[in-house]
C-alpha cells in the first residue's frame, strides 16, 4: 500500500498539473488513509502559516457543541404556540430566525415549509448535502449519502419507510431539492396531547428528523393516540 | 454530460439507514478536523462556495464513489489549495521548502474571527436588476439538454433528473449568484431565483402516489416559459 503510495507520488510530481479536472490528482500526493490525509494537510497549511490550530478548535466546538437541532426545535415551539410567528415565520423565516440569532453560514436564505394532513414536506440536497447549519447543525450521516440524495425525489415514501414512517394516501408529500443557497426547514405537526404545553416543554418534542422531514415531533409520554 | 454527483432518482443505492438521534456530530476526530480545516482555507478568500463545490463534483468518478463524505471535502479541498497556487505538488510531497512568509498568511483566519465569520455568513442574493421574467403559477420548462451552457463539464444546479420537464413557479427567491457563472470566476451575473414544483408523474417513469411533488431552486436561465 505504501509502495503504491509512493510510487504514485514519483509519477504526479513528474506530470504538469492539469488545471479543469483533477486528471493528476494532487490529493493523491498526501497520505491514502483519510485521518492521515487531514493530519498532512493541517500540519502544511499550519507551517506556512495558513491556518491557526485554535481556530480549528473554536469552529469545532461551535459545531459540535453550540450549534444544533436545539436551535430549530425552539423555533418550531415558538410556531405552534404562536399563530403571529408562525405566520411572519412563514412569510420572512430569514428575518425571524436572524431576531432570535440562528442566522449564519448555511443559513443565509431560510424557507420554512409546514406539514399539514394534506400535505407532507421532506428536504433533500440530491447534488452534495445542503442543509440549514444554523438551525440543525451539522447533517447527519444518513442526509449526505447516496442512497438518500438518490431516492428521496424519486421514491420518497419507501425512504420514509425505512424511517419508520407511513403515510396515508390522504397526505401527498413535496419533496424539496436544495438545489441553490435557500435552506429549508420543515415546520413539523403539533402533535396531540400537547395542550398546555409550554415552549421547553414543545421544543424538547421536536427532533432532528421532524424538521428534516423523515420523521414526526414526539408525542409526549403518556398522552393519549 | 452529467458528473457522478448528480444523482438524483439513481437506482441501486439500497437502504437509507438512519443513524440515533443522539449520534455524535462527528463519527470520528479526523471529520471534524477535514471540516474546520475546509472552512478555514476558504477564508483565505480563494475561492467561493461555488468553486469548491464543484472541487468535490470534479474528483474523479471512481474516488467520488469510493471515498468517504470527509475524504471528499479534504481531497476537493487539495486540489483545489494546488489549482489555485497556495499550495504546490511539492509542498504537498513534503520537500516545498520554509518559504519566509505565505504571501496569504495575512489573512489566516484567527479563533478571535472564527464566530463573526460563521455568524455572518456568505448572502448569495443581489439587489437590483431587470425583474422577473415568470410569475407565480406561471408553467415553466427546464432546459434540455442539461449541463452548464459556458463551460464543458462546468458547474451547474440543475439536475440531470429535472432537464426538459415542465412545472410550475411556486415561489419567487429574489436575484441570486448564479453559480455555472460564478465557479469558474466568469462573475457572480445574478439572475432571478425560482422555487418551481414538477408533480413527480414529469419526473418519473413509476410515481408512487398521483399528487406527489418535487420542489427545486432554479435560476431564470435555466428555464423557458411554457405556453401550453
Amino acid at each position: 500500500m505504501l509502495n503504491k503510495w509512493w510510487t504514485e507520488r514519483a509519477r504526479l510530481r513528474q506530470h504538469r498539473f492539469m488545471p479543469h479536472d483533477h486528471s493528476d490528482h494532487p490529493h493523491a500526493l498526501l497520505p491514502p488513509e483519510p485521518a492521515l490525509r487531514v493530519k498532512a494537510l493541517e500540519t502544511i497549511l499550519r507551517d506556512k502559516g495558513l491556518i491557526d490550530p485554535a481556530a480549528l478548535e473554536e469552529i469545532i466546538d461551535t459545531y459540535q457543541n453550540k450549534i444544533g437541532p436545539q436551535n430549530g426545535a425552539r423555533v418550531v415551539a415558538k410556531a405552534w404556540l404562536d399563530d403571529g410567528f408562525r405566520a411572519a415565520l412563514m412569510q420572512d423565516a430569514t428575518s425571524v430566525v436572524r431576531d432570535l440569532g440562528f442566522y449564519g453560514r448555511q443559513g443565509e436564505h431560510m424557507v420554512v415549509v409546514e406539514n399539514t394532513p394534506d400535505r407532507h414536506n421532506m428536504v433533500v440536497c440530491t447534488l452534495c448535502s445542503c442543509y440549514p447549519w444554523p438551525l440543525l447543525g451539522i447533517p447527519p450521516g444518513w442526509y449526505k449519502s447516496d442512497a438518500y440524495r438518490a431516492r428521496a425525489v424519486r421514491e420518497p415514501r419507501k425512504v420514509l419507510a425505512e424511517f419508520g414512517m407511513t403515510l396515508p394516501d390522504s397526505t401527498a408529500v413535496r419533496v424539496w431539492d436544495s438545489t441553490a443557497e435557500v435552506r429549508y426547514l420543515v415546520l413539523p405537526m403539533r402533535p396531540e396531547g400537547t395542550e398546555g404545553m409550554d415552549e421547553d416543554a414543545l421544543a424538547a418534542l421536536v427532533t432532528r428528523d421532524s424538521m428534516i422531514g423523515t420523521g414526526l415531533a414526539h408525542v409526549p409520554k403518556g398522552a393519549a393516540t | 454530460m452529467s458528473r457522478v454527483h448528480d444523482m438524483g432518482g439513481r437506482f441501486g443505492d439500497g437502504p437509507v439507514v438512519p443513524d440515533a438521534e443522539g449520534a455524535p456530530v462527528f463519527a470520528a476526530d479526523w471529520h471534524a478536523r477535514a471540516l474546520a480545516v475546509t472552512l478555514a482555507c476558504g477564508s483565505l478568500g480563494q475561492w467561493n462556495i461555488d468553486t469548491s463545490r464543484h472541487a468535490r463534483e470534479r474528483l474523479s468518478p471512481k474516488d467520488y464513489a469510493r471515498f468517504s463524505y470527509y475524504e471528499k471535502w479534504i481531497s476537493a479541498l487539495t486540489d483545489l489549495l494546488v489549482e489555485k497556487d497556495v499550495l504546490t505538488l511539492d509542498d504537498l510531497a513534503g520537500d516545498g521548502g520554509a518559504c519566509a512568509v505565505h504571501p496569504l498568511a495575512d489573512r489566516r483566519l484567527s479563533a478571535a474571527q472564527v464566530q463573526g465569520v460563521l455568524a455572518s455568513g456568505g448572502p448569495a442574493d443581489r439587489a437590483g436588476g431587470p425583474a422577473p421574467l415568470f410569475q407565480m403559477g406561471q408553467k415553466v420548462r427546464t432546459r434540455h439538454p442539461g449541463g452548464n451552457a459556458m463551460v464543458a463539464g462546468g458547474h451547474t444546479r440543475l439536475p440531470a433528473y429535472a432537464t426538459g420537464a415542465v412545472g410550475v413557479i411556486e415561489r419567487l427567491h429574489g436575484r441570486h449568484v448564479l453559480p455555472d457563472s460564478a465557479a469558474h470566476d466568469l462573475g457572480e451575473a445574478p439572475e432571478p431565483l425560482y422555487a418551481v414544483r414538477f408533480a413527480a408523474s414529469e419526473l418519473w417513469a413509476q410515481t408512487e402516489h398521483p399528487r406527489d411533488e418535487v420542489v427545486l431552486d432554479l435560476w431564470e436561465s435555466y428555464l423557458s416559459l411554457e405556453d401550453r
